[in-house]
C-alpha cells in the first residue's frame, strides 16, 4: 500500500512536513516495494485551494495513508470520501526514515 | 448471550444537543434520550424522503432493523411531545464515517476508513488507543 508524508526536504533524512496542502514535497512509501520517492509539491504556494487540490492529487497517485501535521476542512472530507486514512502526527522534529523505521 | 449488535452508519450528527419545550404548565416533566441512528433514521425518511430499502443501504443495516430504529424514533418523540418532556441526543450505536482515534502511547490521531481494518496505531503499533467521539 502506498503511504505519503510529508516532508520539508526531498532526501530521506529530511524533517517532516506538519503542512498537508503546503507541504513543500511527499515522500511516497510502496510498502509492497520497500520503496521511497519524493516529489515537489506543485500546489504548495497555489492562492488557495491547496488542500482540495492536494487531496485530489492523493488520489490521482492511489495512496492509501496520509501522514501529515493536520488537514484543512475540505481536505479532510475529500480524503474521506477516497476512503484514504490520514495519520495526525505533531512531532515536526522526527526525520522521513524515522517515520517510515517507526511504521515498519 | 444475545448476537453481537452492529453498529449504524449516522452520515452527520444533529446539530444541536437536544430540544426543550417552553411555557410549560407543569415544571420539568424529564428527559428523553434520542440515540444519534434514531435521528438520523428520521432525517432520511421523513426530511431526505427516502424509502425504507434506500435508508437502510445507506445506513449499513438491513431493511428491517431500519424499521425499527425508525420506529423507536417516532414513538419517542410522540412521547416527548405528548409528555412535554426535553429531548437529549445521545451517541447510541452509532459510527461516523470520518471516526478519529487517537492513540495513547504516540498521541498520533488517525480516521479508520473501513472501520475493521486497523487493530493498532498506524505509527507505533500500540493497541492502546481511543475513540474520539467530540462531534459537537
Amino acid at each position: 500500500m502506498k503511504t505519503v508524508i510529508t516532508s520539508k526536504e526531498q532526501k530521506l533524512d529530511s524533517k517532516f512536513d506538519l503542512r498537508f496542502g503546503r507541504g513543500a514535497y511527499f515522500c511516497i512509501h510502496d510498502s509492497e516495494t520497500g520503496k521511497s520517492e519524493f516529489i515537489k509539491n506543485e500546489y504548495a504556494d497555489a492562492q488557495g485551494g491547496a488542500g482540495t487540490k492536494t487531496a485530489e492529487k492523493m488520489v490521482e497517485l492511489g495512496v492509501g495513508k496520509v501522514i501529515s501535521g493536520d488537514f484543512g476542512p475540505k481536505a479532510k472530507s475529500l480524503l474521506n470520501e477516497f476512503k484514504i486514512q490520514m495519520v495526525i502526527f505533531q512531532d515536526d522534529e522526527k526525520t522521513i526514515k524515522e517515520i517510515l523505521d517507526m511504521m515498519a | 448471550m444475545p448476537r453481537r449488535r452492529r453498529l449504524r452508519r449516522v452520515v452527520s450528527p444533529p446539530g444541536f444537543k437536544g430540544y426543550r419545550p417552553y411555557g410549560l404548565a407543569h415544571r420539568n416533566q424529564g428527559v428523553v434520550e434520542l440515540f444519534y441512528e434514531e435521528y438520523e433514521s428520521i432525517k432520511l425518511t421523513d426530511y431526505d424522503s427516502m424509502t425504507h430499502l434506500e435508508a437502510s443501504e445507506v445506513m449499513g443495516v438491513s431493511r428491517a432493523t431500519f424499521a425499527r430504529i425508525y420506529a423507536k424514533a417516532r414513538q419517542k418523540i410522540a412521547l416527548a411531545l405528548v409528555e412535554s418532556k426535553e429531548i437529549k441526543t445521545v451517541f447510541g450505536h452509532a459510527f461516523f464515517d470520518n471516526d478519529w482515534y487517537q492513540c495513547q502511547d504516540c498521541q498520533t490521531r488517525f480516521t479508520i476508513p473501513e472501520k475493521l481494518k486497523q487493530t493498532a496505531c498506524p505509527l507505533c503499533h500500540s493497541t492502546n488507543f481511543k475513540h474520539l467521539n467530540d462531534h459537537l
